[in-house]
């Protein structure tokens, strides 16, 4: 999960880490107040998980209450790369007498961390890295040690730190990693790291994954989550602690096991090209139980996708074996009833599919259709949508 | 031969009184796996009932740590069933007591604590610099060495031996894969797991395969995110004789979304699915667009 600048800010405040104040604010009343309350220059910066508000005018320096609340006014309900604000934060102006860079992520590659860290700030990493790497220090961070302070040495020191500002730095790195490491994050960037007029390095803007595995120890996090940017689908199966991402086509998909789900939108797609170009819906991954209770939440799911014409249903029947599964949709299809109004295509193999197509074939419900293979089963289901939508 | 598992393995299952551990200690043993006990420090001096694969009654020792497991039965194979909060204790455990092979199936692990145990793996080593633990996974079905052992959740029953090799990220494209192949079997299958931090990859996979006699041909299994796909493509090129199949799941996955796998996720331009594809062509990989598509390019492959 990506936090927004605000929540960042707060987290770095709370783990030590030198910020500016900032209150995040949702009307341009609330906007104004705050301004008052944090006195004097304050920046209007609106709250979007994208790079590039500041060009897109999303970010605006008030001298003035008033014009906070104007500047609010303007950026609240802004549109930046399709994300729609709906917060900003009034933060302290800042005195910025240089710029720096500071990260610390996950390295997959290399199953450690890295962290990377310039003297030279401000601009986009992605640029820096390209252009003059050089300037860029790459150090890995050890899963065992962490940034502990003979790395964040090795940090500032690679990276080119004037001596006397080297400990100061590398006593906010150390910081930085204690929020990395406590909240379970998987990247900590701080762009631009300052150093103000009065010499004291400062986190100006911040961006925090963190690690949706570790929410079973990580309460705090579930409060993070801005109901609003999330899709109501996507909301309801989350609730039902469903595996699903919402798409933009006709096909739903319901399978077992994230591979293999991946692999149907896929071959769904090809499909699709012979039948009017249709696309897969959604991602579901019903996992490898498939009780008939999951199987009706994901499909209630996948029904109240407008969107929808026809469901593929692609299990292989592993562990759980096909009859297993045919049971669940058979009792699916009852607990649904009158609900369930779209064709369903049902591919089973694996463990016990004799049964697993007898049950099916016996229950002989007028939306279901059976499928040998999965390609076959795709073609069937794009087919079916692309009918549904001519039909119209 | 066979990689990393086959009939004389010894294996251990932590947490082989949970539900997971039960359920599963039952389908290796029906599968040929020599297993000889358990680990759980609760229930330690107890023992467990189940049947092996010829029907004959087993009581399996329950032991008080992974150290003691080993010093009394000789286990060189960890299989861990332990749900996420308790999965880097558990990997710390068998870590420390030099457990040759540690199979870690739960899904879900915080992944700063996989890094944690990986790097601890990483740094014991043997007097030829080697980790003195080889982990595979986490979230992964595990390795299957069929007619002879599995250590892990594989189905047994979908094929029997054979000369196919192979390796992949996801645990029901395993099973998918197998079924297309059923006819030619397999000599090992092992799935690495789809978290973004993994012990074995697809590179020690791929080196396995070529150095055992048996296995004639792979199939390598990628999905979406990170670049493992692209790390073994050069791995392939410079070190692999044997031809290799491949294919990738994800093309249609949109950027910034988890799909279903903690590591399955396309970030900016990196990690999709057409960047994989096409490292793999380019290293002389025949690459199917679906499973059926890669089944049938092996097929054609080992039958000429």
């Amino acid at each position: 999960m990506d936090l927004y600048e605000y929540q960042a800010r707060d987290l770095f405040e709370a783990h030590g880490v030198p910020v500016l104040a900032g209150i995040v604010a949702q009307t341009p009343e609330e906007a104004k107040a705050a301004a008052e309350k944090i006195g004097g220059v304050t920046v209007v910066k609106a709250q979007v998980k994208v790079g590039g508000r500041g060009k897109a005018g999303g970010v605006k320096v008030a001298k003035t209450a008033d014009e906070a609340f104007q500047y609010a006014k303007d950026i609240l309900g802004m549109d930046i790369k399709g994300h729609t604000v709906h917060q900003v934060m009034i933060a302290q102006g800042a005195d910025i007498a240089e710029e720096y860079y500071f990260s610390v992520l996950l390295d997959r590659s290399n199953r450690t961390y890295l962290a990377m860290c310039s003297v030279e700030g401000g601009m986009e990493i992605e640029q820096l890295a390209v252009e003059r790497p050089e300037a860029l220090a790459k150090v890995p961070v050890s899963a065992l040690t962490g940034i502990d302070a003979e790395t964040a040495a090795t940090i500032v020191a690679e990276a080119n730190f004037p001596e006397e500002l080297r400990g100061k730095v590398a006593d906010v790195l150390v910081k930085l990693w204690d929020v990395f490491e406590k909240e379970d994050a998987t990247l900590v960037e701080v762009n631009p790291l300052v150093k103000t007029g009065a010499g004291d390095i400062v986190a100006l803007d911040g961006k925090v994954t963190l690690d949706e595995n570790a929410e079973f120890r990580q309460e705090g996090h579930a409060a993070l989550v801005d109901k609003r940017t999330e899709d109501p689908l996507e909301a309801k199966a989350k609730a039902n602690d469903l595996n699903y991402v919402k798409l933009d086509g006709q096909v739903g998909i319901i399978g077992n096991g994230a591979g293999l789900v991946m692999s149907t939108l896929d071959v769904v797609a090809y499909a699709g090209e012979n039948h009017g170009n249709v696309k897969p819906a959604n991602f579901l991954d019903i996992g490898g139980g498939a009780s008939a209770e999951v199987m009706a939440n994901g499909l209630d799911v996948i029904l109240n996708d407008e969107q929808v014409k026809s469901v593929f249903v692609n299990v292989f029947g592993g562990i759980t074996s096909c009859d297993a599964v045919a049971h669940g949709i058979v009792k699916a299809l009852e607990i649904l009833g009158e609900a369930a109004t779209k064709p369903l295509v049902v591919r089973l193999d694996g463990n016990n599919v004799e049964e697993g197509r007898r049950i099916l074939s016996d229950a002989n419900h007028p939306l279901v259709t059976l499928a040998t293979t999965m390609d076959e089963g795709a073609d069937k289901a794009a087919e079916l949508a692309n009918t549904a939508l001519a039909d119209k | 031969m066979s990689i990393y598992l086959n009939k004389d393995s010894k294996v251990i299952v932590q947490g082989i009184t949970g539900g997971e551990g039960t359920k599963h200690t039952a389908l290796m043993l029906k599968a040929g796996t020599n297993i000889v006990g358990g680990v759980n420090a609760r229930k330690a001096g107890t023992t467990v009932t189940h049947s092996r694969a010829d029907g004959s009654e087993v009581e399996l020792p329950v032991f008080g740590s992974v150290a003691e497991a080993m010093e009394k039965t000789g286990a060189d194979v960890s299989v861990a069933f332990v749900p996420p909060k308790f999965a880097k204790d558990a990997a710390i455990e068998a870590v420390e007591a030099k457990m040759p092979l540690l199979v870690v199936i739960t899904e879900g692990i915080p992944v700063q604590d996989t890094a944690e145990f990986y790097a601890l793996a990483e740094s014991r080593t043997d007097a030829d610099g080697k980790p003195t633990t080889t982990i595979i996974g986490p979230n992964c079905p595990g390795v299957i060495t069929p007619g002879e052992a599995l250590a892990g959740i594989t189905p047994a029953n979908i094929t029997s031996k054979g000369p196919i090799g192979l390796v992949s990220k996801s645990g029901t494209l395993t099973y998918q894969m197998m079924y297309e192949l059923r006819d030619l079997g397999f000599s090992t299958a092992i799935g690495i797991g789809g978290d973004p931090v993994i012990g074995t990859t697809h590179i020690d996979a791929l080196a396995a395969f070529e150095a055992d006699p048996e296995t004639k041909a792979i199939v390598m299994i990628g999905e979406i995110g990170g670049d493992a796909e692209e790390r073994a493509a050069d791995f392939i090129k410079a070190n692999v004789t044997k031809p290799v199949v491949g294919y990738v799941a994800g093309f249609t996955a949109p950027e910034g979304k988890t799909m279903g796998h903690a590591g399955a996720i396309v970030s900016g331009s990196s990690g999709t699915a057409q960047a994989k594809k096409e490292a793999l062509e380019a290293a002389g990989v025949k690459v199917g667009k679906t499973p059926s598509e890669t089944a049938d390019l092996m097929r054609q492959l080992l039958n000429g």
